[in-house]
């Protein structure tokens, strides 16, 4: 009975304020080189990159400046012509230091993208385009940074027969995803033909929000006859983005625990990730820049940007006016946007968006902060979209009963989509304990 | 920004939230409760107003004092003991002696509520704790019902409720049996419209039928209570009755009677709903709905008391943690939806 009300959607979740008036009718500009560029070689899960470049080396625009090290990680390439000023650790958005390439752009260069060798559709076989796709340096663009060649490859036994195209986008604030499906669908179309190829699919579906009505529409009617293609509008509400939620709306489908969309037949796909396979792949080139959204009530010139990978967080806020009382900056929205504790990080692969605020237009976005005890209230179970029980996970991890959360309460499962702290009535931080209890838990396997 | 940032603040996500606090849901409980009190005072006069008055204040000034000689920040703000309070004294008789109404409170905040570890953490409905010692401690004084709608109820107070503290109280205002209490000892039954409309005797808050469950509705609509909870109560009342009815309507009441009399709309609406204290998942809100409304035909129509509300609700806020064990609910990917 469940089953029927959940038609195309997926059941529990929330609906935060979507807050994309302000840039979803904003067309895609492109983004001024800032003096310095620093591209980390670990943008990605996965091993880093090897670099093939020398501090004082001259890069052209696309050249490949590291080579993937192994099936589980992809190349890197120069976001700018210039001149490579040195190789060292930088911090990351999580604190930690990663090997980065750091570039300072010519002023006076043309900026001219260097092609390389062309994967052409018709010619290419599928393992082909898989490699294309990953010295192309391609991953979810999505925010998650999963290498997308890695996924398209069916696990032994296993067939592909539905590819998911996600233009969920269900984060508040962002709105990349709705442009590039309005800007660049043909691109898109593109990358479709390239990933049925290579993964075997039959048939694809596109995933579209009912917020985006002219993104749904563009694509109907621009879709090549000959494409097995059909738009799906699932109703608004968050986290329909997860590539869980959405394959569960869409195909009626449960990913088992711990398992991969594989299991249920179905590969999913970012829409920008697609877009970029379609655009890059025909001209030999790499991910060098990719479409973020500035926003959020801190920045004055609020909007969509193409804008270099490596281009400093600090850089962006200057260019599009972040006021100076900003106080607070997360990469991507506001559900599962980490806080920036460090403006010169750079702008990765994985950003989707940089989204700012004020101390007193967070307070007006948080409420008051008071943390009172769990009343059992049950709002975060009726929010969970992986049917877990983040009330009794919470005083589980004040009460350090790690092991419990992990064979009990499958916390493992949990993607800390936020849903759970969006609803607490008493203010607890229970995605932070989540994280905090995995890390436990990793660090204890990891000790055995 | 030409200026550099002077600092950063970091939280952890998500940065947003819905807005929800405790203190909105006590708040709105207490909106909620609000007409079954006007009535209460209205039905009852004089009385039911100091009652009330009394309950809320020693519960809100035990908590108060607790916190204080705990060493820690107090917690009256957060409005969940006045709320405690309140229902207290709604399910008290009317003209209680006051000393009484503030022993059975400090008893009600400090035993049901504090001990366990304040908000959050009490195993018991604490309003439920405090009448319960009341019931065993004072059990003349418990069934003893002052009657509704008295000409002078705004003027004069019945004598018993001034009584001078462990002193036998003197009862000098017109009482009446409550509805159940009739049926039980008398096999009366009382007329529906009495019923629904709040016009017999009984606990200061528990007679309107009709006023209470414009709060429960009140509550569910904004979200704030699970419906579940007083349907299955509800629901188990009638199915049963009426099985008994069938069986010998000499004997035993007609469902209605069961659903309108007694405490049973206060507890099922406002008592076995307190979040704490019942379990967290659906599928366990009515298997605790389903045995409360057993427990509660069992004990009327078998037991020794003519009621039996706040027992049913006391052993299923016992059995609630377990409830919610036995019941998980299925992760998404395991079991029979995965794949």
């Amino acid at each position: 009975m469940l089953n029927l009300v959940a038609k195309d959607s997926f059941r529990h979740g929330i609906h935060p304020p979507e807050m994309k008036d302000d840039t979803n009718h904003l067309a895609i500009r492109r983004f001024p080189f800032a003096p310095q560029l620093i591209v980390p070689l670990s943008q990605h899960l996965g091993k880093p990159a090897v670099p093939l470049v020398r501090a004082g080396q001259e890069v052209t625009r696309g050249q490949t400046i590291a080579e993937p090290d192994g099936f589980m990680s992809v190349a890197m390439h120069a976001p700018a012509s210039g001149v490579v000023k040195k190789i060292e650790l930088s911090p990351g958005i999580a604190g930690n230091m990663v090997e980065s390439v750091f570039i300072e752009p010519y002023p006076a260069s043309s900026q001219e993208v260097d092609d390389g060798v062309s994967c052409e559709l018709e010619s290419a076989t599928p393992d082909e385009i898989i490699t294309a796709i990953q010295r192309a340096g391609i991953v979810g663009l999505g925010g998650a940074a999963f290498p997308t060649h890695v996924k398209l490859k069916a696990p032994q036994g296993k067939s592909l027969d539905t590819l998911i195209i996600n233009g969920v986008e269900c984060e508040p604030y962002l709105t990349t995803d709705h442009r590039v499906m309005l800007e660049q669908t043909a691109d898109i179309f593109s990358g479709i033909r390239y990933l049925l190829k290579a993964t075997g699919a039959r048939e694809v579906i596109v995933a579209v929000e009912a917020n985006k009505p002219d993104a749904a529409r563009k694509l109907r009617n621009s879709c090549p006859e000959d494409l097995p293609l059909s738009v799906r509008v699932c109703p608004v509400k968050y986290p329909q983005g997860a590539e869980k939620m959405v394959i569960r709306s869409l195909l009626d489908r449960e990913i088992p625990s711990g398992g991969l969309p594989a299991d249920v037949g179905a590969i999913c796909v970012n829409v920008a990730t697609t877009a970029e396979i379609g655009r890059l792949l025909p001209l030999g080139r790499g991910i060098q820049e990719r479409v973020i959204t500035i926003g959020g009530p801190g920045i004055e010139r609020k909007g969509n940007y193409r804008i270099p990978i490596g281009t400093t967080v600090r850089f962006a806020l200057q260019e599009c006016g972040a006021s100076d009382a900003v106080s607070r900056v997360f990469l991507g929205g506001p559900m599962m946007g980490p806080s920036v504790s460090n403006l010169d990080i750079p702008i990765t692969k994985g950003t989707s968006g940089i989204t700012a605020f004020t101390d007193a237009q967070m307070a007006e976005a948080t409420g008051h902060k008071t943390i009172y005890p769990c009343i059992h209230c049950a709002r975060c179970v009726e929010a969970c979209p992986l049917f877990l029980n983040p009330s009794q996970l919470g005083i589980l991890a004040k009460k350090e009963e790690y092991e419990r959360m992990r064979d009990e309460f499958h916390l493992m499962d949990c993607f800390e989509c936020g849903a759970c702290s969006y609803v607490c009535p008493s203010h607890i931080p229970l995605v932070q304990y989540f994280r905090l209890s995995k890390k436990m838990i990793r660090k204890m396997s990891a000790a055995q | 920004m030409s200026r550099p940032q002077k600092y950063l603040e970091i939280g952890s996500s998500p940065h947003i939230s819905s807005g929800a606090s405790v203190e909105v849901i006590m708040r709105n409980v207490f909106i909620a409760l609000l007409p079954v009190c006007v009535f209460s005072i209205y039905a009852f006069g004089l009385a039911a107003a100091l009652v009330l008055a009394t309950a809320t204040l020693t519960c809100v000034v035990t908590e108060h004092a607790l916190c204080r000689m705990a060493n820690k920040a107090t917690t009256i703000g957060d409005w969940s003991v006045a709320i405690t309070g309140l229902l207290y004294g709604l399910t008290l008789p009317p003209d209680l002696p006051l000393w009484m109404v503030a022993v059975g409170g400090i008893f009600a905040v400090a035993v049901g509520k504090f001990m366990f570890g304040g908000l959050g953490c009490n195993a018991f409905n604490p309003a439920l704790v405090g009448r319960a010692f009341l019931q065993a401690a004072f059990p003349q004084a418990m069934t003893h019902w002052y009657l509704p709608f008295a000409d002078n109820r705004f003027a004069d107070l019945p004598g018993s409720i001034l009584a001078f503290p462990f002193a036998q109280p003197v009862y000098d205002a017109v009482t009446a049996a409550t509805p159940l209490a009739r049926m039980k000892f008398e096999a009366v039954q009382a007329g529906n419209p009495e019923l629904l409309w709040g016009l017999t005797s009984g606990s200061a808050g528990e007679t309107c039928f009709a006023l209470i469950c414009a709060g429960g509705i009140y509550l569910i609509a904004r979200n704030m209570m699970n419906w579940r909870i007083p349907v299955s109560i509800m629901l188990t009342v009638a199915l049963i009755s009426w099985v008994f009815m069938q069986v010998d309507p000499t004997v035993y009441p007609r469902p209605a009677f069961m659903l309108f009399a007694g405490g049973l709309a206060l507890g099922a609406v406002f008592m076995a709903t307190d979040m704490v204290a019942s379990p967290i998942t659906n599928a366990g809100c009515w298997i605790y709905g389903i045995l409360i409304g057993s427990l509660v035909v069992v004990i009327r129509l078998w037991g020794g008391m003519p009621e039996g509300v706040m027992y049913a609700i006391l052993l299923a806020n016992g059995v609630s943690p377990h409830i919610d064990n036995l019941v998980r609910p299925r992760v998404f990917g395991t079991g029979k939806g995965a794949g």
